[in-house]
């Protein structure tokens, strides 16, 4: 009689997973699945909708990343009527992402990723979590608490929300950002930045020498990846081309816009959530030992496609990762130090937009007719390449969405690091809680 | 001595858990003196064994349940009919909970005709049956608020929730209360711009050009959205999403409300009361585009939105 261990919730995690492990009668792991069980429909329910209202529709996606499905909807709406947003809105834009950009990576790291790390992957489940972290280091988690608030409010200040936001819109943004705003933000901006840089200097001295053995043994696969970078091969979170990298290194490049001839999806029965592949390396197979069509996106992936950081200090720290971890790094708890690579750039960039003459510019949106069209937007989301393809019709009335979202790329891959966790780990009938965490662990990473 | 909390999501996006960590710094305080047994995003508790070992679902007891989301599938309904029986005060916390939320958008199609789209009429999709492998939850016939399955003892609307409202709620729970409520206002009674009782009347127009407004000026020297004719359901929203102060969230942001915190109170019909709020500034309500859709953005649950038959082809 085969067992079957049912992880249900999958915790720490911002989505609605389970992952069931398929156990012989020796007690060896033969399948492990990891379920999406959610299902919501966006793609059907926004037919009809008025474009210009959609960035404030599907901003709802998710709560966590909704400034990305905003972002990368407001440009799919660029596209539906043919307009070019100026140049201080596009800033603006930017500055909105990379903000929550901060928010989000402070988030996963501190309260998601932590416990695992600091509390210890084997501690009881009852203090291995962010309450855990206040009792033993209760000052880092007051500063990582007010961080979050930090960024929450500098995009409330501005942007009036910072959960579903409403301020990006067809051809530019609703409001221009005056003076007596800039300044406002120049001081939590630096805060958001030293915090930042603080976190990189505690993981790489108190986490990620301690887990070495860790890093090289849980939820390793060796699979493709995606990302945006810029024309100079800058990794880049708000508009570039698209880079998909195979295993080995090697990769293509090409415009968002033709994602159709890459990427494909697959639906398996017992998921809701589809797998998308890489068309062109052949159908998907999710062996683990052979996979085919498996890419990955987040941090990690973004990391391994780009030739270079965008700003200087996220610069040193990239190379000092690939002259250890190599190109690609496969390794997958490495995504928590490619996350914490990304939080410098983003938090850079947000003093740099800040300092740019041009964010307070005065030319805020182009002007927008309704017209029959398609646009396809693109950004980086958090969890990885947000792509959000809109048709409508003469009236500018949507017809026709295709979403790809972050985490959706990722499910492939987190099958499959699930499935070489579980079997590294659970041999003749012999787990605990300590190893099932591991398990999770190998989720964790990826932030679905 | 910390009361027991539990606290999950069900058809939700993880924003009012968000809006949860945005307290700020007065959260750290407010965990001392919650325990919670269950909360997805934070805590590695269990609904089926912390080995996997249950095959039923094993919901803790409670005193106190916050759940985000409405229900959208037989489990989710599950989860929710098992915390009913295991606490004793049960928080819908967000407008999907409470009101359906953007999911119940769905309403107005028929579940097979979203199961088509989305598996079988996709660009990048393999037209593939649906999913049905008993570990995947069916869908229930609607998505539905939290009320629609179970008794609710208090609703905490908004989407997000602001959080001066989820602390002010749950610190009267603390202190023993049993009930808490917004006030019953809308967010014209929050919001400052300028009012007139008139527009330029013509039809409603649409978000495709910005207000007009100096940026150097705050909001009160801006002209009322409706009056200068364009759409903001501030006149038959529940006010509130900008906490015990300040400015209606979206008009902060230059734009208008699109409901978000749900009807004033209950029974209300914001869509005729809309319809009457426009047309007495004198603009042409019925030119309004997406009508149905667009006025129960937020609250598609409770029958508010429903599958119409087909309309012949223009």
């Amino acid at each position: 009689m085969s067992t079957v261990i049912n992880l249900q919730p999958i915790t720490r995690i911002e989505g609605h997973t389970k992952v069931a492990i398929t156990l012989d009668d020796a007690g060896n792991v033969i399948d492990t699945k990891v379920h999406g069980q959610n299902l919501r429909g966006f793609e059907k329910f926004c037919e009809g909708r008025p474009v210009e209202e959609m960035p404030r529709i599907v901003c709802h996606i998710c709560g966590i990343c909704p400034w990305a499905h905003h972002l990368a909807s407001s440009k799919a709406t660029d596209g539906c009527f043919g307009v070019t947003p100026p140049p201080t809105a596009v800033k603006l834009r930017r500055l909105m992402q990379s903000i929550a950009y901060v928010s989000d990576k402070i988030l996963h790291f501190y309260f998601l990723a932590a416990p695992d790390f600091v509390i210890g992957p084997d501690a009881d489940y009852s203090v291995r979590n962010v309450v855990g972290i206040i009792k033993a280091a209760p000052d880092i988690a007051k500063q990582v608490v007010h961080m979050r608030h930090l960024g929450a409010q500098m995009l409330e200040g501005f942007a009036g929300r910072a959960i579903h936001p409403t301020f990006s819109v067809p051809g530019g943004v609703s409001k221009p950002m005056i003076e007596t705003e800039r300044q406002k933000m120049l001081g939590p901006a630096q805060e958001l930045l030293e915090f930042s840089k603080f976190s990189m200097k505690f993981a790489k001295e108190n986490v990620f020498p301690k887990y070495m053995d860790t890093i090289k043994s849980l939820g390793v696969i060796e699979v493709g990846y995606l990302g945006t970078v810029r024309e100079d091969g800058a990794l880049e979170f708000y508009d570039g081309k698209l880079r998909m990298m195979k295993s080995d290194g090697s990769y293509e490049d090409f415009s968002y816009d033709r994602y159709l001839d890459y990427i494909g999806e697959s639906v398996l029965p017992w998921s809701y959530q589809k797998f998308p592949y890489a068309k062109k390396w052949g159908k998907l197979n999710l062996s683990l030992e052979n996979p085919v069509g498996v890419y990955r996106t987040n941090c990690l992936a973004r990391i391994n496609v780009a030739d270079k950081m965008a700003t200087p200090l996220a610069q040193a720290e990239f190379e000092e990762f690939r002259a250890a971890f190599g190109r690609p790094a496969h390794y997958t708890l490495l995504y928590h130090y490619a996350r914490l690579i990304e939080l410098l750039q983003a938090a850079e960039t947000v003093v740099q937009l800040l300092n740019d003459p041009e964010i307070t510019g005065a030319n805020i949106r182009a002007q927008v007719t309704a017209k029959a069209g398609r646009g396809v937007g693109c950004v980086e989301a958090p969890r990885g390449t947000l792509i959000h393809d809109y048709e409508c019709d003469n009236e500018g009335l949507i017809t026709k969405v295709n979403l790809i979202v972050g985490t959706t790329h990722n499910n492939a891959a987190m099958n499959l690091s699930v499935n070489q966790t579980a079997k590294t780990f659970i041999k003749e009938g012999k787990y605990d809680q300590g190893i099932l965490n591991r398990v999770e662990m190998a989720i964790r990473a990826y932030d679905p | 001595m910390a009361v027991n909390v539990f606290e999950d999501w069900l058809n939700a996006c993880s924003g009012c858990e968000i809006s949860i960590l945005n307290i700020g710094d007065p959260l750290v305080d407010l965990l001392n003196h919650l325990n919670f047994v269950h909360i997805t995003p934070l805590i590695d508790h269990k609904l089926f064994g912390q080995l996997g070992e249950k095959t039923e679902m094993d919901v803790p007891e409670s005193v106190v349940s916050i759940l985000s989301g409405g229900v959208r599938n037989d489990e989710q309904k599950h989860e929710l009919q098992e915390i009913r029986k295991k606490t004793k005060i049960l928080i819908a916390l967000g407008t999907c909970a409470c009101h359906g939320g953007i999911p119940a958008q769905a309403n107005m199609f028929k579940n097979e005709e979203v199961f088509e789209k989305v598996f079988r009429q996709s660009p990048s999709t393999e037209p593939s049956p649906d999913p049905v492998d008993p570990s995947v939850p069916k869908w229930t016939p609607t998505c539905a608020a939290l009320d629609e399955v179970v008794k609710v003892d208090i609703s905490i609307p908004g989407c997000p929730p602001h959080p001066d409202w989820i602390v002010e709620a749950i610190t009267a729970l603390l202190e023993g209360k049993t009930a808490w409520s917004l006030p019953e206002r809308s967010v014209c009674d929050t919001c400052p711009v300028i009012r007139e009782k008139k527009s330029g009347g013509g039809p409603v127009k649409r978000w495709l050009q910005n207000m007009e407004f100096n940026p150097e000026e705050g909001i009160d020297k801006m002209r009322c959205f409706n009056e200068v004719g364009y759409l903001c359901q501030g006149p038959v929203t529940l006010a509130g999403c900008s906490g015990k102060a300040g400015v209606p969230r979206c008009v902060q942001a230059r734009t208008p409300c699109r409901g978000c915190f749900g009807p004033i109170r209950k029974g209300a019909q914001p869509m005729v009361d809309m319809m009457g709020a426009l047309s007495s500034v004198g603009l042409d309500a019925k030119s309004m585009l997406d009508r149905r859709a667009m006025l129960n953005r937020y609250i598609g649950a409770h029958g508010m939105l429903k599958v119409l038959p087909a309309r012949p082809t223009k």
